[in-house]
């Protein structure tokens, strides 16, 4: 054990249940208080829903929520009941089997008053919100971002940038009133300060030891998801930086034994993340960076502070999962570069299918590009039918002694 | 220095004794479903071939999916790094490791020390494994041990389409029915394994010499199939079914 450095839990952490009680407390309370709820995807554009007043539901958090607390298999299995594939996404068919009456670990979401569905992250979401649009019979909107495979045209900026004057007069019907622009503006500038914050919160992990590891992100990550655009969110990560700096100072961190750094690829195994992190510090390896939590600010760069309304277009269709497998690769070797690491984790997530679908070339091209090793797992980030302890284990056991020799 | 490794895999348990760098005895046996008896067994078995005792080994390594049951090992090693280490022992210059154990199969790149550079396995699904054998040689109703030399007098390989074993099984048992002749079954199952553990293998940068370890390196029609797709030199080393043991004992010996 290296004495000089200690594990103690993230303090700031205590406060996530409460603001996520509340902001719960409000959805269900939101007819009550003449407030709307929109359902709306991870990668969909929230600020607009912020400026005017309506409560964002995020799904695929929830899908989260249901993996953590290991309902998954059970409802995926009831939708299976209901006739949807085994194929499917496992997010999708765990939210449909709880809006039709299974439990989730909150019993079920809100109900929605409409559908804000973005394609950027995948086609599933399409047929998944079309189907719950039907299903609760409210309006849907589809924000379609055409894939970047190399690059960003005019002509995709400007078609996207007219379906966001479209989005505005869908949520101005529903609501029946007019967007604040200036309104808009200011939840743009709370939701870029949100994500810088996050930004600066995962790079706190450069440093070795890191403070905190792609576990604690995983978890910090809810509110960047659910909230940003609030000053709920900037507060919480003001906090949550701070914390980490201190932690720096005071030589607390993750892992104390900390030799061997790793990036993760994919979305966490949300029923798994206890025995991951566990199985992993056991080996002195600590998860130091990832490529899923670092897309809520991958954006960034293409977001103009003094003219957010301009950059809505760019920021939401050059995200990481919507463009081509040679941008996300170099992206990935950045991440080598940044976070020193020594080796790749990439979980093939048999639910997510652009994240999942190149990886063997991006392996092969990490591979050409760098001498850092890259092991694939197969699971499921919330199924545990497509999860194989002894397998797993195996696995990465190999890949932590390859790391030790 | 005498050391010992222990195999403990899904359908064979294996033993190799080593003293200061020379295989002194080995012993293999099935598994069964009593892990603790059986790597004890094994153990005493390799003990007795070789008139020692354990206390007189001084190392210990297990390795295996069953690798946590041997308590009194020094130390438990995944079988990638094993195999790696027994390869280089048998042959130093081996660069790849293509083993088919019971329920995985798996590719290794090896540095020229015997590191592991890289390791690839298979996914969840049980073909392409020695499993995968087994259930096609249950479904023939003919002798595994017979599958090699069957093979050898096909004629007209037949081509077996489904990736799932279960799947695969029944298309077997359909073929059968129409008549094709055991032979040339038997033959497309070879095929089959090897354009599996083929394409699983090119996902790592496949550098000669390729060495085969496990069971199925016995298999000469598994082996001339792998043979069609990486070439003829493909190494078989008379061990290739204890490798795993080997490098564990080897193992043992360097970090004694
Ligand atoms: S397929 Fe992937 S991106 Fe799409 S909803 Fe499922 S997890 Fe999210």
């Amino acid at each position: 054990m290296n004495m000089e450095y200690k594990k103690e839990p993230i303090k700031t952490k205590s406060k996530m249940k409460e603001i996520m009680t509340n902001y719960f407390l409000e959805a269900f309370d939101a007819k009550n208080k003449g407030k709307k709820v929109a359902w709306i995807t991870s990668g969909g554009p929230v600020e607009p829903l912020i400026a005017m007043d309506i409560i964002p539901i995020y799904p695929e958090n929830h899908g989260a929520m249901i993996g953590a607390s290991k309902l998954g298999e059970k409802l995926v299995s009831y939708a299976e009941g209901l006739g949807y594939s085994c194929d499917l996404c496992s997010y999708a068919t765990a939210d449909i089997a709880c809006s039709r009456g299974e439990k989730g670990p909150i019993g079920h979401l809100p109900e929605p008053d409409m559908l804000i569905c973005c394609n950027n992250i995948c086609s599933t979401v399409v047929k998944w919100y079309e189907i719950q649009a039907r299903y609760f019979n409210v309006p849907l909107f589809i924000l379609d971002t055409p894939m970047c495979h190399t690059n960003f045209t005019e002509d995709t900026k400007e078609y996207v940038r007219r379906q966001f004057d479209e989005l505005f007069l869908f949520l101005e019907t529903v609501c029946k009133k007019k967007m604040d622009f200036d309104r808009l503006e200011e939840v743009g500038r709370l939701s870029v300060q949100a994500q810088k914050l996050w930004q600066e919160i995962l790079d706190t992990t450069t440093h070795s030891p890191a403070p905190m590891s792609a576990f604690d992100a995983f978890f910090h990550l809810a509110l960047i998801v659910t909230l940003r655009g609030t000053e709920i969110c900037v507060n919480y990560y003001r906090e949550l930086l701070e914390e980490m700096k201190d932690r720096i100072k005071n030589k607390i961190c993750a892992v104390p034994n900390e030799k061997y750094r790793v990036l993760w690829d994919n979305l966490p195994i949300w029923y798994k993340t206890k025995w991951l992190s566990e199985k992993f510090a056991e080996r002195d390896v600590c998860l130091v960076a990832d490529t899923y939590t670092s897309a809520w600010c991958s954006s960034l760069r293409y977001i103009d502070e003094n003219d957010f309304l301009g950059s809505l277009a760019p920021a939401y269709t050059r995200i990481y999962l919507n463009q081509g497998i040679d941008t996300m690769a170099n992206e990935i070797i950045k991440m080598i570069d940044k976070y020193k690491v020594h080796g790749i984790i990439m979980h093939s997530n048999r639910s997510c299918k652009p994240y999942s679908f190149g990886q063997y070339d991006i392996q092969k091209i990490i591979r050409n590009k760098t001498k850092v090793p890259v092991l694939i797992i197969e699971a499921d980030m919330l199924d545990q039918r497509s999860f194989s302890d002894a397998q797993i284990e195996s696995r990465i056991d190999a890949f932590c002694e390859l790391l030790h020799s | 220095m005498l050391t010992a490794g222990i195999d403990i895999g899904s359908t064979t348990v294996k033993c190799a004794i080593l003293k200061d760098n020379e295989i002194v005895a080995t012993a293999i046996d099935f598994t069964g479903y009593n892990v603790k008896k059986a790597w004890q067994n094994i153990l005493s078995k390799a003990l007795d071939k070789a008139k020692l005792s354990t206390n007189q080994i001084d190392n210990i390594i297990s390795t295996g999916y069953g690798r946590d049951s041997v308590d009194i090992a020094n130390k438990k090693i995944t079988e990638i790094t094993c195999h790696a280490a027994g390869a280089h022992f048998l042959e130093p210059g081996v660069r790849t490791v293509i083993d088919i154990g019971g329920q995985d199969s798996k590719a290794i790149s090896l540095a020229e020390d015997g590191r592991v550079i890289d390791f690839v396995m298979n996914d969840k699904c049980a073909a392409g494994t020695g499993r995968f054998l087994e259930v096609m040689a249950r479904a023939m109703e003919v002798d595994l041990d017979k599958f090699g030399e069957l093979s050898m007098v096909a004629r007209e390989p037949v081509k077996i389409s489904s990736l799932c074993t279960v799947f695969a099984e029944s298309e077997v048992i359909s073929m059968i029915s129409q008549g094709k002749s055991r032979e040339d079954i038997i033959a497309g199952i070879h095929r089959s394994i090897a354009t599996r553990v083929y394409s699983m293998a090119s996902r790592l940068d496949i550098r000669s010499p390729i060495m085969l370890t496990g069971g199925v390196a016995k298999n000469i029609g598994v082996v001339n199939a792998l043979k069609e797709k990486l070439g003829d030199n493909l190494i078989i080393n008379p061990y290739a079914q204890l490798n795993g043991a080997i490098g564990a004992a080897y193992l043992a010996q360097r970090q004694s």
